[in-house]
C-alpha cells in the first residue's frame, strides 16, 4: 500500500511538449479497431436499401424472392420496422433529424433515402440480396436545384440568430466612398471521413450496446435511448477509435437500423455504410448563395456592411449553414446586417461538416475585403487592422483578448508579405502567373459540460475516464498530458479510458469544444483528487475514485466575445493555357490558446488548411436536378485533395493567453479551414487579375474568365 | 448440375498458410477483414480509390478491394500485420508513429504498406509521373518531396496528414536507402 501518490514536487510540464500519439503503435501496425472490426459469435450483417426516386411513395417492396435467397435473413422496411418515437429534443436542444427515424412510413422524401434493410448470414449474401430487393414506388415531381428567387427562403436560426441587424444600410452604403456588392457561391461538400459509417447493435443482459464510430457516445446512447423509448442507462455505446468524422458521425440512418434489427433477430447485426451510400446518409454541406455588401470610408473604415446567405434544408429537417455568422465576430460597421436563409428542397438533410457557416462564409466575407482592399488602394492586411472592433460587432461583448493583429504580423513576416506588389499579373515563372493572397480566420471557443472520473490507484498510477472521442485530433493524448501536470505526475503513469457512454455525460467531439470541455473536466477531478490525497490517507486496492462536473463552472463563465483567431497565407500559380490552379506555399499563424501537444496540434492546423486548400480547388459535389442525386458520388466523381495537390504548407502560433478563462485552452480542430479558400482566390486574383467568386476554382473557370477577359474592349 | 459459389482456398499472408472456405464473390479485402480477422487492412470505398486497403502482393502494392481472394492464391501477401519484425517496427511504421504521420490512422495501415511499396519502386529505379528524365541510362531519380507525393497520391489521408506523411516517408527512406535496401534492389 502507497500513500504518496502525487508528486510534491512536480514533474516537468507535460503540456506544451511534443508527444506522439498514445495509441500510435496500435495505429501504424494496424492493431487499432474501428468498429466494423470488433468480433463478435453469430453476426449477422445488415444492408441497406436506398431509394432511386427523389420523391414519392413506396407502392411495394417485394421481400419474398429476397428472403428465398441463400443466407437471408429477414427485411426490414416501413410494414415490419418496429417504432421509433422522434418526438423528443437531442443534443444542444435540437430535434432530430426525421431521417434517422427509418423504416417508419411509405414517403420518400429524397433520393438515396432508406427504404429497407436486408439482414443475411454473410456481408456478400446481405450486398446481392439488398442489390436484388425489388422496391416499386409511385414517384412525384422534385426540385433539388438551388434557385436565388425560391420563394420558399426563409430566414432560420442556428446555434445563433439567423438574422441580426442595426443602422441604416442603404444610407450608409450610399454616404461610403468606397464600395463592393458581389456574390458568391459555395458548392455541396461531403464530409467523406475516409472511415465509413460502421455500427453493431446487440443485446446483452437486458441492455442494448452499440459498437459505432462516432463523435460522442453519450450523444448516440441519448439518441437511441429516446427514439426506442429506453432508459439512458440501459443503453451503452463504445466508440474506441473513429477514423474521421468532421461533422458527420453522430446519429444516422445505419445504427438506427442496426438496433432495429438485432432486436428483431435477436443476435448481433452489423451495418456499415458504402462509400456511395454515405452522400445521402451521413450529411453533408449546404450549397451557399452569398451577397457581400462593403461601404468603407475614405480611410477604409467600413460604414456599412450585409453579409446574406442562402443554404439548402431538407423538406423534412431543418438545418442552416450560418455562413452570415463570420461577420457578427469580424468587423463592425455603423450599418450591420447578417442573415441566413434556407430552402427546403428534396435532397437529403444537411448537417455540421467542419467549420459550419465559418467555412464558406469566410470564403465569401475574406474575399469581398480583399476586394475592398483593391478600391481603396490599401494593402489587405492594413484594411483588416483598420477595421479590428473595439467590441462584438452585434454582441456588444468585450472580447476575451482578440490576438488577430498578432497572427498577421508574425504571419507577414514569416510569410515575406512586406514588399508585394498589389497589382495583379505581374509575376511570372515560366508559363505560370504568380500570387499572393492572404485573409482572415475565427473560430467560436465555447466549451459544453462534461463529466469525469479520476481514480489514484495503490501503485502510484491514474485513471481517467470520460466519454470524450478521439477522431484523430490527437485528444486521447491530449487529455492524458493535462491529467498529468493537473496531478504532478508524469504522462506513463496516466491511463485515459475514453469514447464509452458508461463513463457518464461528457461534451462531443464538435465545435473545437471537446478537447477544451475535457480538459476542464479532467483538470478539476484531478484537483480535487490531489486535495484527497493531500490528506494522507492509504489508497485501498480498488482505488480512491472522484468525480467532476463542469456544468456550474461552464455557466459561470462571464460573458465574452470568446474566439481563436489566424492569418491565412497562401501563394499560388495558375498555367493560363491549361487554367490548372497549383497551391504552392501556404503559411497558417494562429492565436489559439494553450497548445496541449505541439506535434500533434500541428498536423491539425495543416490539416484544416488541407481541407480549405481542397475547398477552394477541388471539392464539389455535383447533384443533377433530373434524377435528384449526386453525378459519380464516390471518391472519384467527388475529388479530395490528394499528396500530389498539397505543397510544403507551415502552420504555427502565437502566444495567446485568457487571464479570466480557467482552463486556458481552445479547439483547433475547425479554425485551420477557416479562409483558406479566401487566401487562395485571393492569390488567384493576384496573380490573373480575375476574381473567382464561386468554389471550386476548377482549370475551366480559370479558362472561362481568361476568355472572357480577352473579349473585353479593354483587355 | 448445381453451380458451386464456393470454393477452399489457401492464402499465403505474412509468410503463413491460411486455408479457408471463401464465397467465390469475396475480395481478398473481405476475406482478410472478416474471415481471417485481420481487420489491419481498412475498406475506405470498396472501389479502388482511395488506397486504404493497400496491401502488397508479391512484393508490388496492390489495392485488396479490387482483387477476388480466389484470385490471390498462390501469391505472397504482405499486409501491415507483417510488416513490423516481431516487436520491432518497420522503419516506416517508426517515421509515422515518431512524425504525427496520421491523425485517425484509418488510411495509415494503406499509407504505410504504399510507402513500402514506393520505397521498393523507386529503389528499383522505377520513375513516376513528375520524374524528369526517364531513360534507363539516366538511373534512380533522387526520392525528392515531390516524387514521394506523386507517388503515394493513391493513398488519400481526409485528415490532410500530407505534409507529415512525405516526411516520414522520407525519413524511411533514407533509413531504408542502406545496405539493406540497395540489396533488395539488386535481386
Amino acid at each position: 500500500m502507497t500513500t504518496v501518490v502525487t508528486g510534491t514536487t512536480a514533474p516537468p510540464r507535460s503540456v506544451g511538449t511534443a508527444h506522439t500519439r498514445i495509441e500510435g503503435r496500435d495505429k501504424v501496425t494496424g492493431a487499432a479497431r474501428y468498429a466494423g472490426e470488433v468480433p463478435f459469435a453469430d453476426l449477422a450483417h445488415g444492408w441497406l436499401v436506398l431509394s432511386t426516386v427523389a420523391r414519392g411513395r413506396i407502392r411495394a417492396i417485394e421481400s419474398e424472392a429476397v428472403l428465398a435467397m441463400p443466407g437471408v435473413l429477414a427485411v426490414l422496411d416501413h410494414r415490419t420496422a418496429p417504432r421509433v418515437n422522434t418526438d423528443y429534443s437531442g443534443l444542444m436542444g435540437m430535434r432530430p433529424d426525421p431521417t434517422i427515424a427509418v423504416f417508419q412510413h411509405d414517403r420518400v422524401p429524397h433520393l438515396g433515402w432508406p427504404v429497407a434493410l436486408v439482414v443475411a448470414e454473410t456481408s456478400e449474401q446481405a450486398r446481392e440480396a439488398a442489390e436484388a430487393l425489388v422496391v416499386r414506388y409511385e414517384e412525384a415531381p422534385h426540385h433539388t436545384g438551388l434557385d436565388t428567387d425560391h420563394p420558399d427562403a426563409h430566414a432560420l436560426d442556428g446555434v445563433m440568430p439567423g438574422v441580426t441587424g442595426k443602422g441604416d444600410l442603404e444610407a450608409e452604403l450610399a454616404a461610403s466612398a468606397t464600395v463592393v456588392d458581389a456574390e458568391y457561391t459555395t458548392p455541396e461538400e461531403h464530409h467523406n471521413p475516409m472511415e465509413p459509417h460502421a455500427a453493431t447493435a446487440r443485446w446483452e443482459d437486458g441492455r442494448l450496446e452499440l459498437v459505432d464510430s462516432n463523435q460522442g457516445a453519450t450523444w448516440v446512447t441519448g439518441e437511441l435511448a429516446s427514439l426506442f423509448s429506453l432508459d439512458p442507462g440501459s443503453v451503452r455505446v463504445r466508440s474506441e477509435h473513429v477514423g474521421g468524422g468532421f461533422g458527420s458521425k453522430g446519429i444516422r440512418a445505419h445504427q438506427v437500423a442496426a438496433v432495429m434489427a438485432a432486436t428483431l433477430l435477436r443476435r448481433p447485426v452489423r451495418v456499415v455504410m458504402t462509400r456511395r451510400q454515405m452522400f445521402s446518409l451521413a450529411g453533408y454541406r449546404s450549397p451557399t448563395a452569398q451577397r457581400v455588401r462593403l461601404g468603407a470610408d475614405a480611410r477604409g473604415r467600413l460604414r456599412a456592411l450585409e453579409h446574406n446567405s442562402l443554404s439548402v434544408t431538407s423538406t423534412v429537417h431543418e438545418y442552416v449553414e450560418p455562413a452570415a455568422d463570420p461577420a457578427r465576430v469580424m468587423y463592425d460597421a455603423d450599418a450591420h446586417h447578417t442573415a441566413n436563409r434556407v430552402i427546403p428542397l428534396d435532397v437529403p438533410s444537411p448537417t455540421f461538416m467542419r467549420a459550419p457557416g465559418e467555412a464558406p462564409g469566410s470564403f465569401a466575407l475574406e474575399s469581398a475585403m480583399d476586394e475592398l482592399a483593391e478600391r481603396c488602394g490599401l494593402d489587405p492586411i492594413e484594411l483588416r487592422l483598420r477595421n479590428e472592433p473595439d467590441q462584438g460587432p452585434v454582441s456588444g461583448l468585450p472580447f476575451a483578448g482578440r490576438n488577430l493583429p498578432a497572427c498577421y504580423r508574425e504571419g507577414a513576416r514569416r510569410f515575406g508579405w512586406a514588399g508585394r506588389d498589389p497589382r495583379p499579373g505581374r509575376r511570372r515563372d515560366g508559363r505560370w502567373l504568380l500570387g499572393t493572397g492572404t485573409a482572415s480566420a475565427s473560430f467560436f471557443a465555447g466549451a459544453g459540460p462534461s463529466t469525469a472520473t479520476l481514480t489514484a490507484h495503490p501503485d502510484g498510477t491514474f485513471t481517467v475516464r470520460i466519454a470524450a472521442a478521439d477522431i484523430g485530433t490527437g485528444a486521447r493524448t491530449a487529455i492524458t498530458l493535462v491529467a498529468a501536470d493537473a496531478l504532478r505526475v508524469t504522462p506513463d503513469r496516466v491511463r485515459v479510458r475514453i469514447g464509452d457512454s458508461d463513463f457518464g455525460p461528457a461534451m462531443i467531439a464538435g465545435g473545437s469544444m471537446g478537447t477544451r470541455s475535457w480538459s476542464w473536466a479532467v483538470t478539476a477531478a484531478a484537483d480535487e483528487l490531489r486535495d484527497r490525497l493531500a490528506l494522507g490517507s492509504d489508497i485501498p486496492a480498488e482505488g480512491i475514485t472522484v468525480r467532476s462536473d463542469t456544468a456550474a463552472a461552464i455557466g459561470a463563465l462571464t460573458p465574452a466575445e470568446r474566439h481563436s483567431y489566424g492569418a491565412q497565407f497562401a501563394e499560388v500559380a495558375v498555367d493560363p493555357a491549361t487554367g490548372e490552379v497549383r497551391v504552392r506555399r501556404m503559411l497558417g499563424i494562429f492565436a489559439a490558446g494553450r497548445i496541449i501537444n505541439p506535434l500533434t496540434a500541428r498536423n491539425q492546423f495543416l490539416g484544416g488548411m488541407v481541407w480549405g486548400l481542397s475547398m477552394a480547388l477541388h471539392e464539389e459535389a455535383v447533384r443533377d436536378r433530373a434524377f435528384g442525386g449526386v453525378v459519380g458520388a464516390d471518391l472519384a466523381g467527388y475529388h479530395v485533395a490528394t499528396n500530389a495537390d498539397v505543397p510544403r504548407i507551415e502552420a504555427d502560433w502565437i502566444e495567446d493567453h485568457d487571464p479570466g478563462d480557467p482552463v486556458g485552452i481552445k479547439g483547433i480542430g475547425e479554425i485551420g479551414i477557416v479562409g483558406v479558400a479566401a487566401a487562395i482566390a485571393n492569390a488567384v486574383w493576384h496573380a490573373t487579375g480575375t476574381r473567382h467568386r464561386h468554389l471550386p476554382i476548377r482549370p475551366d473557370r480559370v479558362l472561362a474568365a481568361a476568355t472572357a477577359d480577352r473579349g473585353r474592349p479593354d483587355a | 448440375m448445381a453451380v458451386s459459389t464456393s470454393s477452399v482456398i489457401t492464402l499465403n499472408i505474412n509468410g503463413e498458410k491460411h486455408t479457408l472456405p471463401v464465397d467465390h464473390r469475396t475480395t481478398l479485402l473481405d476475406a482478410l477483414r472478416e474471415r481471417l480477422d485481420m481487420t489491419g487492412t481498412k475498406k475506405g470505398c470498396d472501389q479502388g480509390q482511395c488506397g486504404a486497403c493497400t496491401v502488397l502482393l508479391d512484393g508490388r502494392r496492390a489495392v485488396s478491394c479490387l482483387q477476388l481472394a480466389v484470385a490471390a492464391e498462390n501469391r505472397e501477401i504482405t499486409t501491415i500485420e507483417g510488416v513490423a519484425e516481431g516487436d520491432r517496427l518497420h522503419p516506416v511504421q517508426q517515421a509515422f508513429l515518431d512524425l504525427d504521420g496520421y491523425q485517425c490512422g484509418y488510411c495509415t495501415p494503406g499509407q504505410i504498406c504504399s510507402a513500402i511499396g514506393v520505397i521498393e519502386e523507386h529503389a528499383a529505379g522505377w520513375p513516376s509521373a513528375v520524374t524528369g528524365d526517364v531513360r534507363p541510362e539516366a538511373g534512380p531519380p533522387e526520392l525528392t518531396a515531390e516524387e514521394i507525393r506523386e507517388r503515394m497520391s493513391g493513398n488519400l489521408c481526409r485528415c490532410g496528414a500530407y505534409v507529415a506523411i512525405v516526411d516520414a516517408v522520407a525519413r524511411a527512406a533514407g533509413t531504408a536507402a542502406g545496405p539493406a535496401g540497395t540489396e533488395e534492389a539488386a535481386a
